[in-house]
């Protein structure tokens, strides 16, 4: 009963805060350290499972995901560990997900038979671009064929393989980027991951931008035609968009990312990890501690990495499930938001919305259309909008 | 009291910046009237807002006790008036309460349009003019020049001008002496019946209604009951004093001095500045010429970016007008902004100030719509309306002709801007008076119509002239011309808060300026917007505000959900600084901003 939480399921995210270098429009929880002792680590993640699954019970675990920084600077012992506990921690799911995002270098390859034995079965490799220049300006460590190799070694390793690209890059037409999406697609197996750059306030690019120097970036307009030709050439290689940035062949979908989306269970553990939780039923939000040596010690210390522990209500897990949902192309369960709170919605706006056909309704989903789903942020804000 | 013979009565004349609250201070500190350890920069700007911008917005005055180098002591009365065109009047006004003043000008610039414009007052009130070269200090200080300029231009002797420093100090001495010796005394009759000149008034918290007087003849004694003349309504009066500048209150005031009275007076409102006070028996038999009231001559619609604070607003604005009977305001409803408040200003200085006192004292967030002039409107019928607001346009057929005030404008330019200014003036429809020069600049003199003049002529002349001209004006009257209403619609629903009058041959210049502006400054929504200037039912220029293309966030941050909650209110709490049109949300920056030309 308890392990499927309104069917979206159960899942465990794993942060790993390290990175070789940081990348100029980076903002994830990274850091670069002169040295990292595994051990530590390792025992610190490990009494982070155990007090969790205190917490839970035994609820069946679907996905694990270990995200970053960059997740494959880590020992494969590290990892095997990890999932040790894991295993022991909870039940899991015969055909449970397990990922590791990847940079793409020769070493991070040299890794790869190792997780796999450790029980990884999906990576996912952050490519970013597919020319040399781009990934210098990028701030990347690897160049096209290096990462080119890593991703042969992936797939010769693991069933599943998915890469990211960052598009809408400094000094990139709609037609180069047309180009370089469809050599992508032919790399791809069943997964791309394909994110319009963001400048991120606080990043090297972010500061550039308001100084006015981060010159080329594409016009709104080319932007936005990036973004559709990008859901064409997509679609018609049989790999549409089932979110926002997220392209699958159909049942090929990363399950933990799925699962966020529809709103599901998730522990999260590792600096500025966060989770939602279903306890006594009644619904947290956690947050873990930003900085890896203040969650370390306060891990060791305390025996727990916790920063923050707060009771969503209903109205509030509304809207999170509507910004959230609304993000997939099922959308969400218009029964499911209404039981949280009947008032979520604007009903004026949403009547207009859905006569602009900007979002539809059928069988009791609400889903943002193609016509819509560019404009999801406006959409959200008036769906949510008070008058 | 003191003796006739040993009393001044000054103020100081000048253009912004050249120095005037500056030599006040200095005048203050020489003469010990003020403790240094009291001292503070530009005393006589009591406002913050005063302190910030630098300028001066009401008369403030000063009584200054000092000892000359003939061995009398001597009390020095200063009025300090405000530079800014939109308050000349106060400057009128003061003037006719001394006798002299001291013409400041900066050595480093020569004489501006303001200069020129005060200093033509102080003539006009025979005042015995006593120029100062101020900024000696300065490297590019050239006396003689700015001697001979003075000479020229203003026509008044210049040769034996006071050279001042009036941050260093240098002539501080010299200027108070000039102001003993060159200045005369005050004349009056001290048995004579009581005839006081009400100067100014303003609403002090603790003690009420503060009226500033300048004793021409008789007595004024605590405990005297006073009546003014214009009213007859009759006072007990409380308190006299002085300013030194604190309050300082003492038994009575004689012919020639200027002091304050408090008397229970409940509003500024129940006091006519101009005004002549006596006493309610044996009074004089004749009131002093006095002057016509301030108008307002601008007017906009203020109302509050949050509904809720209405009441807020209504309380601010009488707390306000308490003070300022120069302000007026009126209820206004809009269909689109909700309910407000219609208000009229000396000017858009004037305008801005309260604007600012309102949002930064009160705490209440304003949106403010486009400023107008008042139009007089001649119906077929004889009768003639004040139009204040474009919305209220009656309907054409029922109206004869239309008529706009007209003022006069000094600008005095370096000559390589002249043609510039020249154009500058002809677009807005100025009729050339006059074009002479003094020394190397130009003085031009047009004939303007008020609303071309009241958004941003100020702003383009200085951006055309980088900063170099300067400008003054008065009213002249009223004129007819061919004046039209201009309305605005946005996805094609008039913004009653946009419309404007404008001169029929001007329409489409505007109306294109405006729905450019317009188009820039709504942000895009999810369906296209036409945003139209139309005058009669005619549209003269149209844009189409494209539809939004993409507003996504295209990076999922994982399981942080919390992160995109902050987002959306983020962005929630932009929508509250906009107003709902029909279905357009129109930021409240847009209603001032579309006016400005960038032509
Ligand atoms: N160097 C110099 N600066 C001065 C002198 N008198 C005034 N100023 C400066 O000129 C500016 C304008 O002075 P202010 O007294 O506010 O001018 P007002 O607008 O006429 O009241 C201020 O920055 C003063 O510090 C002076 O004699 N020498
Ligand atoms: C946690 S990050 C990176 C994982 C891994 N460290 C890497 O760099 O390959 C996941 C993905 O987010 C995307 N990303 C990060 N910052 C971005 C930004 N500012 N704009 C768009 N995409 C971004 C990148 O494609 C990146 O691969
Ligand atoms: S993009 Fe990846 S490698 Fe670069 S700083 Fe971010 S997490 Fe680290
Ligand atoms: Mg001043």
């Amino acid at each position: 009963m308890t392990e499927d939480w309104q069917n979206a399921g159960f899942g465990l995210y794993v942060h790993w805060p390290f990175c070789q270098s940081l990348c100029p429009y980076c903002d994830f929880n990274s850091y670069v350290a002169a040295s990292i002792d595994q051990r530590q680590w390792e025992e610190a993640y490990v009494r982070e499972i155990k007090r969790l699954a205190a917490e839970t019970g035994p609820r069946v675990l679907s996905t694990v995901f270990f995200g970053g920084g960059t997740p494959s600077l880590m020992a494969p012992e590290t990892v095997h560990a990890i999932l040790d506990a894991v295993r022991t921690a909870w039940p899991m799911a015969n055909d449970a997900e397990i990922t590791l995002e990847a940079n793409p270098g020769s070493v991070e390859a040299g890794r790869f038979r190792g997780y796999r034995e450790a029980g990884v079965n999906r990576v996912s490799m952050g490519v970013q671009a597919l020319n040399d220049e781009d990934l210098k300006r990028l701030g990347r460590l690897h160049g096209v064929a290096e990462a080119r190799a890593a991703f042969d070694v992936a797939r010769s390793t693991f069933d599943r393989v998915s890469f990211d690209l960052i598009y809408a890059r400094q000094h990139q037409t709609v037609d180069q980027w047309a180009a370089e999406l469809r050599e992508a697609l032919s790399m791809a197996i069943d997964h791309l991951s394909l994110y319009q750059l963001t400048i991120e306030q606080g990043t090297a690019f972010g500061d550039r931008y308001d100084a006015g120097r981060l010159r080329g970036l594409p016009p709104e307009d080319d932007a936005a035609e990036m973004y559709e030709r990008t859901q064409e050439i997509c679609a018609a290689a049989g790999m549409p968009a089932y979110e926002i940035s997220n392209h699958a062949r159909p049942g090929a979908e990363s399950r933990h990312n799925l699962l966020y989306w529809r709103y599901g269970d998730y522990a999260g553990i590792g600096p500025g990890a966060h989770g939602r939780l279903t306890l006594n039923g009644r619904r947290f939000a956690t947050e873990t501690h930003l900085q890896p040596g203040k969650w370390l010690d306060a891990q060791r210390s305390t025996g727990s990495g916790e920063s923050l522990r707060e009771e969503i209500s209903p109205a509030d897990q509304a809207v999170e499930y509507l910004l959230m949902g609304l993000r997939i192309s099922e959308g969400i369960s218009l029964e499911r938001l209404h039981a949280l709170d009947p008032n979520a919605l604007n009903i004026n706006k949403y009547n207009d919305l859905i006569y602009s056909g900007l979002i539809e309704a059928a069988g009791r989903q609400l889903r943002v259309t193609g016509k819509g789903r560019p404009l999801l942020n406006a959409i959200l804000r008036e769906l949510l909008s008070e008058d | 009291m003191t003796d006739l013979a040993k009393i001044r009565n000054f103020s100081i004349v000048a253009h912004i910046d050249h120095g005037k609250s500056t030599l006040a201070d200095r005048l203050i500190q020489e003469t010990g009237t003020v403790q240094d350890r009291d001292m503070k920069e530009q005393l006589l700007d009591a406002m913050d807002i005063e302190r910030e911008r630098g300028i001066t917005i009401k008369a403030n005055t000063v009584r200054i006790d000092y000892v000359a180098d003939d061995g009398e002591a001597y009390v020095l009365n200063l009025i300090d008036t405000p530079g800014h065109v939109d308050f000349a009047y106060e400057v009128s006004r003061s003037m006719q309460a001394v006798e002299g003043s001291l013409l400041v000008v900066d050595s480093t610039q020569g004489v501006e349009a303001q200069t020129l414009a005060n200093v033509y007052q102080a003539i006009e009130a025979d005042h015995e003019i006593v120029p100062v070269l101020n900024k000696i200090d300065l490297p590019a200080s050239d006396c003689d020049r700015v001697a001979e300029q003075i000479e020229d231009v203003i026509g008044i002797d210049a040769s034996d001008a006071i050279h001042v420093s009036a941050k260093t100090g240098v002539g501080i001495h010299e200027t108070l002496e000039a102001i003993v010796n060159r200045l005369p005394a005050p004349k009056g009759d001290r048995d004579a019946p009581l005839k006081a000149m009400l100067v100014d008034s303003w609403y002090d918290a603790y003690l009420g209604v503060i009226v500033l007087v300048r004793i021409v003849d008789g007595v004024l004694k605590k405990g005297d009951r006073i009546r003014m003349m214009s009213t007859n309504a009759v006072y007990p009066v409380e308190r006299i004093g002085v300013f030194r500048p604190a309050m300082q209150v003492i038994d009575e005031l004689g012919p020639g001095e200027i002091g304050f009275l408090t008397a229970s007076i409940k509003q500024v409102r129940d006091t006519r500045v101009g005004d002549t006070i006596t006493h309610e028996k044996k009074g004089c038999e004749k009131p002093l010429p006095g002057f016509k009231p301030a108008q307002p001559v601008v007017f906009c619609g203020l109302f509050p970016v949050d509904n809720a604070e209405f009441e807020d607003l209504r309380t601010a604005i009488e707390k306000l007008s308490l003070n300022d009977a120069s302000f007026s305001s009126e209820m206004e409803t809009s269909a689109a902004l909700g309910f407000g408040f219609r208000c009229g200003f000396l000017g858009l200085l004037h305008l801005e100030v309260i604007r600012d006192r309102l949002e930064r004292e009160y705490g209440i967030e304003l949106i403010t719509t486009a400023p107008s002039v008042v139009y007089h409107v001649h119906m077929r019928d004889g009768e003639v309306r004040e139009l204040h607001n474009p919305a209220d346009m009656p309907d054409l057929t029922h109206v004869d002709h239309i008529e706009e005030p007209r003022i006069k404008a000094t600008i005095l330019v370096p000559d390589e801007y002249l043609g510039d200014v020249l154009k500058l003036c002809q677009d807005r429809r100025g009729i050339q008076l006059d074009l002479t020069y003094a020394g190397s600049r130009a003085m031009v003199v047009y004939d303007l119509p008020l609303n071309e003049v009241v958004f941003d002529f100020y702003d383009r002349l200085k951006s055309v002239t980088k900063g170099y001209a300067s400008f003054d004006y008065q009213m002249i009257g009223y004129r007819e011309d061919h004046l039209v209403k201009m309305q605005i619609l946005v996805n094609e629903e008039p913004v009653d808060a946009l419309s404007v009058m404008v001169h029929r041959d001007r329409a489409e210049t505007r109306g294109r300026a405006m729905v450019e502006k317009l188009k820039e400054l709504i942000p895009r929504h999810m369906f296209k917007i036409p945003i139209q200037a139309a005058v009669g039912g005619r549209v003269v220029a149209r844009e189409t505000l494209s539809a939004m293309r993409k507003d996504v966030t295209a990076k999922c941050y994982g399981g942080d959900a919390t992160r995109k909650r902050k987002l959306l209110d983020k962005q929630k709490a932009g929508k509250k600084k906009m107003r709902q049109f029909g279905k357009v949300e129109i930021p409240q920056q847009a209603f001032i901003s579309a006016l400005k030309m960038d032509d």
